[in-house]
């Protein structure tokens, strides 16, 4: 106001031009700063390329799961009161059943959209597991989790792992037969921790198995615990992808100092705006003809009743396949039982999480690279690397059949105990192949760019010589895939040096140099990579005889 | 940090591999056949210099949010028109709720065409011209470094906490005591395991009562090749611990022949080739039910652990790591099948205390 009558008539002129929008800013940008934040971002650049839009993808399920969830809490009762069920379902009139799994039939039943909601919670829930694991190897694969994105990959890292959990805790609501089922088997897990397995289970079940609590603490920690960490951690996973702004795959005009691509506004703003619309749109039809957990079909939870081919939720089959062929090991000395047939797959569980997630950090630890990264990888010009997790994806896959072995001895008529031992040698040797053909087939595709670069692209014409020779006429290549071809980095494997340095004196070469050294030589040695074609090899070959 | 990042910098092949097959040739010398060209120049849709196609994709965005809008209103009609117990045949789905499938498919269409004319409109009407950003190192500049740490030292000296050891130590003394009272308030989370494990409803002449008819057994009840599911006789479904007693005394009977039974202590402790196990598996706790009657074997569907009924249920594949617990039964003054007893060792997933 003050300032307003001393600047007198001209601030007043000014007032009446300015349209609607413009003083709204205004009175946002003196309270808020909003200007200078959108000076930076409103225009930002941001790089197109199909595989970016997988994060995408995870963020929406996630304010999908969101939205259906406060919907849901609005009708659902977590409570486990014994109550006789009366709703519309006929085939379940007069059970006995908790009042959380009366409510979930309310929902499903009587509330008028409310399976439709359901099914979208669900169907998301899965989805948004599905794109983070995606996500995570479109990240892994091209090395997006190079400096400077090491902390934001554990960011996502950690909402997959608590998105797990979220999941896990959400399907246990509705407290039915199967997901009950689910629940006895991690109260089991918990029972085989060494010394304090007992307190924990009894500690989260307010007593012995099941008693009348978890539904209670299970949804506090489904719809506010979880959902609030994983929402902090979005936010920051957005706020550093802005930051450190987008990574972007080598390409003419492409350089690890710019970023290259179309504005936040417009052109983001309506196709994420608009990709919002369009996950939602699809889960939403997903919803409508497909049909997911149907508590009705699998009635109420009972300790003691069970259905055949029961199964988690997608991303807890790795888990499920774990506890399932590791063999019975039992342990009893000094009258305690150290039970390794269950404790072994729970410890395996997070190691095998862990393995991904640490080796961007055993990566850098190799290369000594402390440059910024923007430049994505291609794949195959990483083959060590594309290779480990080829080789762990391999080995989830795997304890993924181990999971559902009782559906695919079923579905391929297969026997059981088969399966079951396929799955306990390929865990250990599955990885391993995977490993080995990967790398092979990495050093191919570098052999076939080598090659592209140097002779140029098969045209698929062929030509008859004078002395009768045939060749294919190859065309060669125009300098955008060029460089594209050639713009990727190839390490040098790292060399300790001798073992005594200049004055004859015995050097110390710590043993962690060492493994470093071996390490590099592994991802970087000549059984590695195919040297990139130099400018002299390309000069050469081109200078003197034709295409050839 | 820097003691161990120091000497591996020096490394000669370190410094070559960070800086030197990198650096692609600048300008000069003979020209770099695989220099960046740099951006390629731009190629105009043909939205850009024909106006009637330009026309034609503002109408297919403008229709895409015309359905968009009838969806909803569709949604909504759907709502109020469909009774929420409806069921359709829908080929090849089968037969599902009407009002689901209407509200999700219009919601779905309602939300997809938003998305679709977004997208379409970006594509062919905004400006599809690629600009190049620069990025900045996120490293500080040393200048900002140095003020940082000098600020830092300064409030750090300023505090006097390096200074001052008793406050110092008194204070993260306190600091991590106090999360203990967070850690003690969790104890009444729930009781102390003691024994609870070790004992289930079963007792001394605590009868077999048939978990579907709700009637005591009696050992001609009880037919070869079949398999009978029973609880221990008083416990109701509307006792209010009934799910947690059942968890642990779930039963299941079987009638051998005395024969075929392999096992002395399973023979002492059946009554006429009826014998009684627990229920739940030894494994993780889910609840058996798949016999197989040729070979008495017994199968728990949830990790396909397999045990011999015949041979003191000792496992036979899977994953459960020790016999299931038998119940010692006999028959009554009244002919009726009773426990002998409780369970001699405790019935479900093994834990640390079970020796």
């Amino acid at each position: 106001m003050s300032t307003e009558t001393t600047s007198a008539t001209t601030a007043a002129d000014h007032r009446k031009k300015a349209p609607a929008g413009e003083r709204v800013a205004d009175w946002a940008d003196g309270r808020l700063g909003i200007y200078s934040l959108a000076k930076a971002n409103m225009r930002k650049i941001f790089p197109d390329h199909w595989s970016f839009m997988l994060g995408e993808i995870c963020l929406y399920s996630f304010i999908i799961i969101i939205l259906t969830g406060v919907y849901l809490t609005l009708f659902f009762h977590p409570s486990m009161n014994e109550v006789e069920y009366h709703g519309s379902y006929v085939p379940l009139q007069g059970q006995l059943m908790s009042e959380a799994f009366n409510s979930t039939m309310h929902i499903s039943f009587d509330v008028r959209g409310g399976l439709l909601i359901r099914q979208i919670h669900h169907w998301a829930a899965l989805i948004f597991l599905a794109g983070m694991f995606v996500h995570m190897m479109r990240v892994f694969f091209t090395g997006a989790f190079r400096k400077p994105r090491e902390v934001n990959w554990l960011f996502g890292f950690l909402l997959f792992v608590l998105g797990m959990f979220t999941g896990f805790t959400g399907y246990s609501l509705p407290d039915d037969l199967l997901s009950g089922t689910g629940v006895r088997f991690m109260q089991g897990a918990i029972l085989s921790v060494p010394i304090v397995g007992t307190y924990l289970s009894m500690f989260l079940f307010g007593g012995e198995f099941p008693g009348g609590d978890f539904v209670a603490r299970f949804y506090s920690v489904h719809i506010l615990l979880l959902p609030g960490i994983m929402l902090g951690l979005v936010v920051a996973h957005l706020i550093l992808v802005f930051y450190h702004k987008h990574t972007q795959f080598a390409g003419p005009g492409k350089t690890n100092k710019n970023v290259v691509g179309m504005p936040l506004l417009p052109v983001y703003m309506a196709k994420a705006g608009g990709f919002f619309f369009l996950v939602f749109g699809v889960i939403a039809a997903i919803a409508a003809v497909a049909s997911i957990n149907p508590i009705w079909a699998l009635g109420p939870y009972r300790p003691d009743q069970v259905s055949t081919g029961a199964q988690p939720d997608w991303y807890m089959g790795f888990a499920e396949g774990l506890i399932r062929v590791m063999p019975g090991w039992e342990i009893n000395l000094w009258g305690h039982t150290l039970v390794l047939g269950v404790f072994i797959p729970l410890v395996i569980f997070p190691l095998v999480l862990a393995a991904i997630a640490v080796y961007p950090f055993i990566e850098s630890w190799v290369t000594g690279d402390k440059r910024e990264h923007h430049i994505l990888d291609r794949p195959r010009n990483a083959p060590t690397r594309t290779a480990f997790g080829v080789a762990w994806v391999t080995a989830y896959m795997i304890m993924l059949v181990g999971g559902g072995n009782d559906l695919w001895a079923t579905h391929f008529h297969l026997s059981i105990n088969a399966i079951t031992w396929f799955v306990r040698i390929f865990f250990f040797v599955g990885p391993v192949i995977a490993f080995i053909v990967t790398k092979r087939i990495c050093l191919g595709l570098q052999r076939r760019d080598r090659d592209k670069v140097l002779h140029g692209r098969e045209s698929g014409i062929i030509k008859r010589l004078p002395h009768g020779e045939f060749v294919e006429v190859h065309e060669p290549l125009d300098q955008e895939q060029l460089h594209t071809l050639t713009a990727h980095e190839q390490y040098k494997p790292l060399e300790i040096g001798p073992s005594v340095d200049e004055n004859g004196v015995q050097r110390k070469v710590k043993g962690s140099q060492k493994l470093r050294a071996k390490l590099s030589k592994n991802m970087y040695g000549e059984d590695s990579q195919i040297p990139k074609p130099t400018a002299e090899e390309y000069k050469e070959i081109t200078s003197g005889h034709g295409h050839h | 940090m820097s003691s161990q990042e120091t000497p591996e910098e020096n490394l000669p092949s370190e410094q070559e591999s960070a800086h030197g097959a990198v650096a692609v040739a600048k300008t000069g010398e003979h020209a770099d056949p695989f220099a960046d060209p740099g951006l390629p120049p731009h190629e105009h849709r043909v939205q850009d210099i024909d106006e009637k196609a330009a026309r034609r994709s503002e109408r297919t965005v403008a229709l895409l949010f015309t359905v968009s809008m009838l969806s909803t209103i569709g949604f909504i009609a759907s709502f109020v028109a469909f009774p929420v117990d409806k069921s359709v045949y829908l080929w090849p789905i089968g037969h599902i709720s009407a009002l689901n499938f209407a509200l999700g498919m219009t919601l779905g269409l309602a939300l997809f065409c938003i998305g679709a004319g977004a997208v379409h409109w970006a594509r062919t009407l905004m400006s599809d011209v690629e600009v190049a950003d620069e990025r900045h190192p996120i490293e500080a500049e040393p200048e900002v470094k140095a003020k940082v740490l000098a600020d830092f030292a300064q409030g750090a000296k300023e505090s006097q906490l390096g200074r001052r050891k008793l406050i110092r130590n008194t204070m993260f003394g306190a600091l991590s005591l106090v999360p203990l009272s967070g850690v003690v308030l969790l104890r009444d989370l729930g009781p102390l395991p003691e024994d609870k494990l070790r004992h289930t409803l079963w007792a001394k002449g605590k009868l077999l009562v048939n978990m579907n008819t709700n009637e005591p057994l009696r050992p001609s009840d009880v037919a070869v090749g079949s398999l009978t599911f029973a609880k221990p006789e008083g416990l109701e479904e509307h006792d209010h611990d009934f799910q947690t007693q059942i968890a642990k005394a779930a039963l299941m009977i079987v009638r051998l022949q005395p024969d075929d039974i392999k096992d002395k202590r399973e023979l002492a402790w059946s009554h006429e080739g009826i014998v009684a196990y627990s229920k739940i598996c030894t494994h993780v706790g889910c609840p058996i039910s798949l016999y197989e009657q040729q070979t008495h074997h017994v199968l728990c569907p949830c990790h396909q652990s397999t045990f011999d009924l015949s041979d003191g249920a000792r496992v036979i594949f899977g994953p459960a790591g020790h016999a299931l617990p038998q119940l010692r039964i006999g028959v009554n003054d009244e002919g009726y099948l009773e426990a002998l007893g409780d369970f001699e060792e405790p019935v479900g997933p093994a834990f640390w205390e079970r020796g």
